[in-house]
């Protein structure tokens, strides 16, 4: 009985792709940011899974580090920290540039940043040459590892996204004042692998 | 209104064409439609279930004597583990995927998710997950951990097998994940426009909690998995006490998504049986907004009470007693929900005749008995007692089975009409009910008595003087695999030949029914304006069609706006006030 005006035209089955349909997803322009906050829940939930089953670790063994652990040295991983909370400083200064229409500026925030991640990377690679225990020497040890590479997987990911961005920014127009999304997820994801190590960092060589 | 007046208001052109009709080599392409993803996440959730009950009953069969002689105790060991592995991981979780994905956009009045791509990436996860898990049979080294793979018993079984069950696991649960994405962002974010939340329909709400869920306890499983893998493969000791590590993090890790997962696995049910009573007994639901704050009030116990899985593992006293107190306040918004439903069933015009109102009042029946020996359960005395053995197997198949399962079915008998435009034949459909249900209690009641007599579970070789009963068990689970034939001819059959539905041939309230069966691509020509609540069945106002939202009055009355189906069976204790009768 209740029925709607049907337009045959409509079964096209690359309907997406019309002009129609991104019209519709326009009307909705602060959707996708929502998703990538909603992805970024799910991945810290998977960090907080690690740090929590560090901390059980943790508990259950009367020493930690265990006996005979060699210790940390400090430097290398402090200079790599902040040279990873400052790259988040500076990726805000791409958002404010493309927000004053400034692609140039973005395109060189952005270069400065990947440079400091994969400083950040080469960095850990170097600490992990040097350390003087292996993945399987003991609890400690595996879980430096495994958290602090994953970590780095993270970090590796948030680079090539910020490559990607720089790659489309090429393109003349590809964005603008008004449509910045790609710039906008991949800051978001630097802050949110930037929040990160400053935890893992307190849990795995201050605390 | 005559269908003639009704048509010309509505201007809709006499001899519409059929646009949501598709081919069925449609259904098995990569497609960004959120209903052929939906239809493609039942139809291959279903294949994966006639799998894993196939294995079910390979089980009971060795069961059915007291001694080994059907397989081999290693093949039985996987039998068990990839029954429920293919069940849990394979049908209930990702059915209610593709309920959520058919449904909500439609419900919600939105023209697809929010990410119809993510969307087609999370189905076509599960389906070689699924394969894989399956084909490792083949390998020759399945996985045999059982479904919760404990370290340190995973670590000794086998790396292969193992490794098979971590990879599809990791999988399927980052399909999941990837589906709550899209899930929440659709609904937070593309309902149509005056449509709040308390309009939402209930199934909404219970795609909003069972989401939530998943965002949240996920991931830490995949965390737990990961470092698993680490310890199979690479040598570490997270989980091997012989290193120093520590298995009962492995549980904490485990359980912390899988108790939730009962939950993931049960609350889109909740949502469809709130959905199917009100229509099917043509009354308003009762208490609406209790079922919608229950659906959240469960999903944060839910998480708060993982470690009455672990009540025989050694975590301390205080632990116990948190976690049996926050076990049993579950009881509570659990009871407000079927409390709900059986005031939205009294008085009501009850069509008996039709299977998915059959189908619900069976869930309800059979959750009952699961929500009561779950709280037995919780008591930490009672669980020491029957820890491991059949009593909780019992419990948890009256849950899944007679629960999500049923709901499953009752969901399917609903909107099948919607999906294939073509009704289900009820004769078969009440065949399959009764075959089902006996099936059912027959097969799991008497467990309950196995369990208390200490009969132990995951075990090929048990004590005689437990024969009968496994007997009994056996025969039910035969009758069972029977029961799903009439399902799926009457399915196959009536999608080919059944009789044309019509766009509502339930007369329901809420936004699904008010566009063509099968809904064309985008599924309404404009945002749909509401004209009643999603559940005013009989009232007056539902006859006028009082706009609930702001929205233009113009555009209410527009051509292109909704029209409300007409309350043609009044509600009989409103039509006696009014001395009708």
């Amino acid at each position: 009985m209740s029925q709607q005006t049907i337009d045959p035209a409509k079964t096209a089955l690359n309907y997406h792709h019309t002009a129609e349909a991104a019209a519709h997803h326009e009307e909705h322009p602060d959707y996708r940011l929502f998703g990538l906050i909603v992805f970024l829940i799910a991945e810290g939930m998977i960090f907080m899974g690690l740090f929590g089953a560090y901390l059980a670790f943790r508990s259950t063994l009367p020493a930690w580090p265990p006996e005979g652990t060699p210790e940390l040295e400090l430097l290398l991983p402090g200079i790599n920290t902040i040279n990873l909370i400052s790259s988040s400083f500076v990726i805000h200064n791409a958002d404010t540039a493309i927000k004053k229409n400034n692609v140039r500026g973005m395109q060189m925030w952005f270069a400065i940043t990947a440079v400091m991640g994969i400083i950040f990377l080469a960095g850990q690679m170097y600490e992990y040459y040097h350390l003087e225990f292996g993945l399987t020497t003991n609890l400690f040890a595996s879980a430096f590892f495994v958290l602090t590479g994953f970590h780095g997987l993270h970090v590796t990911i948030g680079v090539l996204a910020i490559l990607a961005v720089l790659w489309r920014s090429l393109k003349p127009g590809h964005y603008s004042k008004e449509k910045h999304f790609g710039i906008e997820a991949a800051e978001i994801y630097w802050h949110f692998v930037d929040v990160i190590w400053i935890i893992l960092f307190g849990l795995l060589y201050i605390l | 209104m005559t269908q003639a007046q009704v048509q010309e208001t509505a201007n809709i052109p006499a001899q519409a064409e059929e646009p949501g009709i598709r081919k069925w080599w449609e259904y098995f392409t990569f497609n960004t439609d959120h209903k052929v993803i939906g239809i493609q996440y039942l139809v291959s959730t279903f294949i994966f279930y006639c799998i894993g009950g196939a294995m079910a009953d390979l089980v009971r069969t060795e069961l059915r004597t007291p001694e080994v002689d059907f397989v081999t105790p290693e093949v039985y060991n996987s039998l068990f583990t990839l029954h429920a592995t293919i069940m849990i991981f394979l049908w209930i979780v990702p059915a209610g995927a593709g309920f959520t994905n058919y449904v909500l956009p439609l419900m919600i009045g939105a023209k697809d998710m929010a990410f119809p791509r993510l969307n087609a990436l999370a189905f076509w996860i599960v389906p070689p997950a699924g394969l894989m898990l399956i084909a490792s049979l083949a390998v020759g080294d399945a996985p045999d951990a059982g479904w919760t793979s404990y370290p340190p018993l995973s670590l000794v079984t086998g790396q292969v097998g193992e490794g098979i069950w971590i990879m599809s696991v990791l999988l399927l649960g980052t399909s999941s994940i990837l589906g709550a994405i899209n899930f929440l962002v659709t609904l937070l974010k593309m309902r149509t426009p005056g449509l709040g939340f308390n309009q939402l329909p209930l199934f909404c709400w219970a795609a909003f909690a069972t989401s939530a869920l998943v965002l949240v306890s996920t991931p830490v499983l995949a965390a737990g998995l990961i470092l698993l893998a680490f310890d199979l493969f690479a040598g570490t000791t997270f989980f091997n006490p012989t290193g120093g590590g520590d298995p009962v993090v492995y549980q904490h890790m485990f359980w912390f998504y899988s108790h939730p997962a009962v939950y993931i696995m049960i609350l889109p049910f909740f949502g469809v049986i709130s959905e199917v009573i009100p229509v099917h007994s043509r009354k308003p639901i009762f208490g609406y907004k209790a079922i919608a704050y229950s659906s959240l009030a469960i999903s944060f116990l839910g998480l708060i009470v993982w470690a009455h899985h672990m009540f025989t593992s050694g975590i301390p006293g205080w632990l116990r007693m948190f976690f049996m107190i926050t076990t049993m306040i579950i009881a509570v918004p659990t009871g407000i929900k079927i409390f709900s439903w059986m005031g939205t069933l009294w008085g009501g015009k009850l069509h008996l005749e039709r299977p998915a109102l059959l189908f619900a009042i069976g869930f309800v029946g059979t959750f009952v008995i699961g929500g009561i020996s779950g709280v037995m359960l919780a008591a930490v005395p009672f669980d020491i007692h029957v820890h491991d053995t059949y009593f909780v197997v019992a419990h948890l198949h009256y849950v899944l089975f007679g629960g999500s399962v049923l709901g499953i079915y009752a969901g399917f008998y609903h909107w099948f009409p919607k999906m294939t435009g073509r009704m289900l034949n009820n004769f078969w459909g009440q065949v399959h009910f009764v075959l089902t249900i006996v099936g059912l209690n027959m097969t799991f009641l008497p467990m309950h008595k196995l369990g208390m007599l200490g009969m132990n579970r995951r075990v090929a070789q048990y004590d005689p003087k437990f024969t009968l009963l496994n007997e009994i068990c056996t025969y039910g689970a035969y009758i069972l695999a029977v029961s799903t034939l009439p399902f799926i001819v009457n399915v196959i059959w009536s999608w080919m030949y059944g009789p044309k539905a019509g766009n509502n041939p339930w007369k329901a309230l809420t936004l699904e029914w008010m566009t063509t069966s099968p809904p064309a691509i985008e599924n309404f020509d404009k945002p749909p304006v509401l004209a009643t609540g999603p559940y005013d069945y009989g009232l007056e106002k539902a006859k006028e069609g009082v706009p609930l939202s702001d929205a233009d009055p113009a555009v209410s009355a527009g051509p292109n706006s909704v029209l409300r189906a007409e309350p043609d069976e009044p509600y009989p204790s409103i039509a006696a006030e009014k001395g009708e009768r």
